[in-house]
Formats: structure tokens, C-alpha cells, sequence
């Protein structure tokens, strides 16, 4: 499954942005939106990276394509690190490694036709193209994720949701690039469109070795699509494994609660589930919690859990199963 | 018993720069006391118009037509004055967004007893007492101190919270909920479904849970009446809507969906095409551009909402589908 080369390494990758407040003297109050993360992902694989509101998973996803900076760490793309690289060096990168958005119709430039929206990284990346190249290229990505040819004219606002979508992943595939950041793609659509989109990006996965880092707050769609599952909160990796053992063997208390939490679609299961419920709200990424930032939400947590900060380690499981709790379940 | 809700022949209609639009059309539904009630459905099915119009509350080029009445009293078409009287009081609803619906700039107190002031005609002071009593009621810690907050020093949790407080402080006899944990993380979710779960079985509350989740509907509701353009396509009991639907549409959707509990690999079975134009849907069946079982008949005659077992009914010319899922001619 994941056995290709590395062409993605992150490491301990932190963005803070400055917010509002403080004091006079004391300089600008930081919001760590990530707080030292690191993971690798492999050619042809999909590591998803699930997480609620706030937990930094979009921040991850925008740094590690430098559309915004990170503030330390690594970002190392095909053996080059690439963290803060000036636009203009980044450039030849860009088209390795592209992104597909939540909100199809807001991402989509409504004056421009479906056909000009496609082939616009072709404009810029590939311009010796003659018309009718870039018509052909446009044409064969049209039909590949699947939007008819006599749509070409149409503009955004002619087409439904799931259409959209589609348009921005044809975008995003036409420079054929190792790594699509996909951000809640299936998010915004009905129920009967997502299955649709989840298995156009498995085809076009399997036909072309596009990485993906697919990143969503719904568990079961994150499992479903991804290789390996990394599990984010306030801006840290609690736990990060192949995709069957975190569903079948769950070791943060964290990862837990999410999994108990998710509303499963069978009354009979739904019956006979205990329901880990976490009490209150995600904490501010301003003033984090010492220590485990989990811990002010954890059922088990203990007085070491509020000193120290625990390392994301195997700690007696499998290598490929990091989990960052000191008192993981074995 | 007669029950809680009655509704029949509802037709919901939107006057639009492009024409008329129906929404909702012709549907027939009670909804029973003590009964928990999911209406699931896509956008554009029609399952929150269908509420909007049961509580007048239908945007001013919306217009509902046939009858929905509550406690035997007709709703359509009743004169605002009478209607307040019943909404807000007897029947509330929540809705998705928790910010919107709250007043930024009157503290949560006040926006919980005005309804109490109003309704019930209570003093001031023995309003707030109650407010504080709801408030506990829904779990919202120190409730004596956040009373006297705005709605932006809560959280969506809490706001949404605050919102099924106001919703229960009148002690309704139904409760309609319009997504109300869909703009929640998942683990504030599992905090809101928990809640209602307990208003069900420890106050035997009148629930009908809008949704485009199946997964809610399956922790929490006892029936389950799907839409697809503005039309019932199946009614039945939970069960047998999750592990024996007979109309297409819902056995797509309840296939299309990943499974957190199943380790399954490989493709989803999707629902090919999308919803129709409600201003242009066809003369037949309004899935039949969807269907893989499509026959003659599907294009020429829409099927009606015909019951064929105890408690349930579905509209399709099929026969049903068999327990292996084989169509029954």
C-alpha cells in the first residue's frame, strides 16, 4: 500500500500567527495554529488528517503548499526543503503539488468558463502549448473526471455542486502533479454526490499515482479514503496510524472519543454503542493547555499528564502506530 | 390517541423570477405523541420547508396550501396573532446556525425569559429563576454567572445549548430540530444528540429531527420519513429503513456511505447523477434519471405513496427488493 518512495517529509513544522492583545510591552500574543508536526507522506498513498474545528488541519495542508508561511521547522518536498522559499523559487514547484478546495462554486472564478478554469495552469506552466493542445489536454482531464465535452463553455454557476468539484479536481490534475492537497472536498455536497467525488479521487489515484493528503473532519470518510490517518488536535498529532488499526485499535483517549462520537448510519450498532462524551469545548490555541493539550478534556488524565508534554511514539505498539498519551491503551 | 401533528395534502409553493417552484407537494404525515421522528432528505428535498410552513415560518414569496394541524388545530393559513400563541410555546424549533439565530446584543438571560414574560405572563424575576433552571437543565456549567453574557462569549456548543433552552422552556409538546448539529464538531455533536436522546426517553418529548445525516437518525430517531423533491419516496421504522429499504433512492443512501465500523476497502456505491430542477422535474418518477431499476412505467405515471406493510409505505413501481437485495418484479 504505502510502500513508495517519500517525496513529502514534514518536520516539526509550526506556524503561529500573531493576534490582537497583550500587553504593552510584552509584544503580540501568539496563536499556535500548529505546534510541531511532523509526518511523511509517500508517492501514491493517502494520509488523511482528521481533526475538529481549530485543531490547525487546513494550516497544515496551506504550509506544507507555502501559501502561507510556516514559522520553524521542515518542509521537505522531493528532497528539497521548500519552508520559506521565495515565490519565485517555489514556483516550478507549484506544479507538482496542487489543491482542491471545500466550497466548489467559491473557489471557481465565475466570469471565467469551465474550459479557460482548467486550462489556466496549462497557461502558465506549459504555454508553448499551441490552442489546440491545451483544448485536447482540457478535454482528456474533462472526460477523466467525468464532466461531458459540450460543457466547456458553461460557466460555475451552470453546473451543480458535485460538477464543481469536479472542475476543480480537473484543475488541479491537468499538470499532473505527485501531490493534491484535497481541504474537506466533499464537505459542502449532498449525501448522494459524496460517494460520487470520494470515488472519482480513488480512480484518478489509481490511474495516475497522485498522493493525496486529504484533509476532513468526518472519521469515516478520512478512513475510508486514506492509507494512514493522522489525528490532529489543537495544532498536534495525537495519534497517527495505518488506517485499519486506528479504526480497530485506537490508542489516544482523544482518537477514542472521536471514533464513539461519530454517528454511525445502523440503528442496531447505534443501540449497542457506549458513547465516550467529552466534556466542553476545544481550548484556546492562544493560551494552550501545559503539558498534553488534550489533557483538559481527557477522562484519564493524570498529574503528570499537566507537566509533561508526551512524545508521539510507537510506546510498545507497532512502529507504524504513533500515539502521543502517556497512558496509551495497549 | 389522535396525534400530535396531522398534516395533510401540504403543498409548499415559491413565487421565483423564473416562475412558480414547488417545494414541497402534496405530503401526508402525522407525527404521534412521544414519537422521534427523522426527516431525512438532500438540500432542495423540501424536508425544512415542510416545517417552515407547519410553523409559519415560510419566506414573504412562499406559500403553503392544504392542512397541518396541531392538537387538531389547523396551522395553514391561521392569523399571526393565534399562531404566536402556539409556536415558540407549545411547538418550537431550532435551527442549524446557533449565531443567527440569537440576538448579539441582548444577554442570554433575557433572550430565555422574554419568552417566558410573553408566553406565560411570569414576573421578571421569577423568569430569570426559570431561565437559570433551563440552562442547568441543558448542562451549561456556572448557568447563575453566564446568564448575564452575550451570545458571542459562548461557543457554538454552548450557543446551541442556549438555543435548546429557549427552545424547552415553555415545556413544548413538540420539538422540531432543523440540523441542529450539523455546523458542530463532531464531539460537541455527540454532546447535543445526547441531550435530546435524554428529552426523548426521560420527557417523553414530540421530536422530529430534520437531517441530511443518516448516522444521527440512526442514534436517535424511532421512524424515519426520507424525501426526494419535496416528495416522501419512503416511510417506515428505523430498522427497516436502515437494514430493509424498498425504495432506490434510500438504499443508495444508505450504501453510498462510509462506514466508520466496517472495515471496508474499494469503492462506494454511488448515486450517479444529481438532484432535479424542481421547476422542471419529469411527468414520472422524479428519480427515474437516477434509478438503475427504471421501467416503462416510471416514465410515463409518478408513483404515489402507497402503504405495503404495517407502518410502512414507499412511492415506486417496484415491487420491492428481496433480503439480497434482487429486485422483485
Amino acid at each position: 500500500m504505502s510502500t513508495g518512495e517519500v517525496i513529502l517529509s514534514v518536520k516539526d513544522l509550526k506556524v503561529h500567527f500573531p493576534v490582537k492583545g497583550g500587553g504593552l510591552l510584552s509584544g503580540p500574543r501568539m496563536l499556535k495554529a500548529v505546534d510541531g508536526v511532523s509526518f511523511d507522506v509517500r508517492a501514491g498513498e493517502t494520509l488523511g488528517i482528521v481533526g475538529e474545528s481549530g485543531s490547525g488541519k487546513s494550516t497544515i495542508g496551506r504550509a506544507v503548499l507555502q501559501l502561507i508561511k510556516s514559522t520553524a521547522g521542515r518542509i521537505v518536498w522531493l528532497g528539497q526543503d521548500i519552508a520559506g522559499l521565495s515565490r519565485k523559487a517555489m514556483k516550478p514547484r507549484r506544479r507538482e503539488m496542487q489543491i482542491v478546495f471545500q466550497d466548489p462554486l467559491a473557489s471557481l472564478n465565475p466570469r471565467m468558463t469551465a474550459g479557460d478554469i482548467i486550462a489556466e495552469p496549462l497557461t502558465i506552466f506549459e504555454p508553448e502549448l499551441s490552442p489546440q493542445q491545451r483544448k485536447a489536454r482540457v478535454q482528456e482531464i474533462m472526460a477523466k473526471v467525468g464532466l461531458l465535452p459540450q460543457m466547456i463553455n458553461r460557466y460555475p454557476h451552470e453546473f451543480s455542486g458535485g460538477q464543481n468539484q469536479r472542475i476543480g479536481i480537473a484543475r488541479a490534475m491537468i499538470l499532473k502533479p505527485k501531490l493534491i492537497v484535497a481541504d474537506e472536498p466533499v464537505s459542502s455536497l449532498d449525501v448522494s454526490i459524496r460517494a460520487q467525488i470520494i470515488n472519482l479521487l480513488a480512480d484518478l489515484q489509481k490511474d495516475t499515482g497522485v498522493a493525496f493528503i486529504f484533509i476532513s473532519h468526518d472519521l469515516a470518510v478520512v478512513r475510508h479514503v486514506s492509507h494512514r490517518v493522522l489525528v490532529l488536535y489543537l495544532g498536534r498529532i495525537m495519534e497517527l496510524a495505518d488506517g485499519g488499526a486506528l479504526l480497530g485499535h485506537p490508542r489516544h483517549p482523544y482518537t477514542q472519543a472521536l471514533l464513539s462520537a461519530a454517528p454511525v448510519p445502523d440503528p442496531s450498532v447505534e443501540a449497542g454503542k457506549t458513547r465516550i462524551v467529552l466534556e466542553g469545548d476545544l481550548p484556546s490555541p492562544i493560551n494552550p493547555p501545559s503539558g498534553c493539550v488534550f489533557r483538559t478534556r481527557c477522562p484519564i488524565a493524570q498529574a503528570k499528564c499537566a507537566k509533561e508534554v508526551p512524545a508521539l511514539e510507537s510506546r510498545g505498539g507497532d512502529a507504524g502506530h504513533v500515539v502521543a498519551c502517556h497512558f496509551p491503551s495497549t | 390517541m389522535a396525534p400530535i401533528l396531522s398534516v395533510k395534502d401540504l403543498t409548499v409553493r415559491f413565487s421565483t423570477p423564473e416562475g412558480e417552484v414547488s417545494a414541497v407537494n402534496r405530503l401526508n404525515f402525522d407525527i404521534e405523541e412521544g414519537d422521534c421522528v427523522g426527516v431525512v432528505g438532500e438540500s432542495g428535498s423540501g424536508k425544512s420547508q415542510t416545517f417552515m410552513a407547519v410553523m409559519g415560518l415560510l419566506a414573504a414569496n412562499g406559500r403553503a396550501t392544504g392542512s397541518a394541524k396541531f392538537r387538531g388545530e389547523e396551522l395553514v393559513g391561521m392569523p399571526i396573532a393565534r399562531l404566536n400563541k402556539i409556536r415558540g410555546s407549545k411547538m418550537t424549533m431550532i435551527f442549524q446556525d446557533p449565531m443567527t439565530s440569537l440576538t448579539p446584543h441582548l444577554k442570554i438571560g433575557r433572550q430565555l425569559s422574554e419568552v417566558l414574560v410573553l408566553h406565560k405572563g411570569m414576573s421578571e424575576r421569577d423568569a430569570r429563576a426559570r431561565a437559570i433552571q433551563i440552562l442547568d437543565r441543558v448542562k451549561i456549567p456556572d448557568a447563575r454567572r453566564r446568564i448575564d453574557q452575550y451570545p458571542h462569549e459562548f461557543s457554538g456548543g454552548m450557543r446551541q445549548r442556549v438555543m435548546i433552552a429557549m427552545a424547552l422552556i415553555c415545556d413544548p409538546e413538540l420539538l422540531i430540530a432543523d440540523e441542529p448539529s450539523t455546523a458542530l464538531d463532531v464531539t460537541v455533536q455527540a454532546q447535543i444528540l445526547e441531550l435530546l436522546q435524554d428529552l426523548r426517553t426521560q420527557e417523553k418529548m414530540s421530536i422530529v429531527m430534520i437531517t441530511h445525516d443518516l448516522g444521527v437518525v440512526a442514534g436517535l430517531c424511532s421512524k424515519v420519513m426520507v424525501m426526494y423533491a419535496g416528495e416522501f419516496c419512503e416511510k417506515g421504522a428505523v430498522g427497516e429503513i436502515f437494514h430493509d429499504p424498498q425504495h432506490p433512492y434510500t438504499r443508495g443512501l444508505v450504501s453510498s456511505i462510509p462506514r466508520l465500523d466496517k472495515a471496508e476497502d474499494g469503492r462506494l456505491i454511488a448515486i450517479p447523477g444529481s438532484p432535479p430542477n424542481l421547476q422542471r422535474l419529469p411527468k414520472g418518477c422524479t428519480f427515474q434519471e437516477r434509478c438503475t431499476h427504471v421501467f416503462d412505467r416510471c416514465i410515463a405515471e409518478r408513483p404515489a405513496l402507497t402503504g405495503f406493510a404495517p407502518g410502512r409505505a414507499k412511492s415506486c413501481h417496484l415491487k420491492g427488493f428481496d433480503s439480497t437485495g434482487a429486485v422483485i418484479r
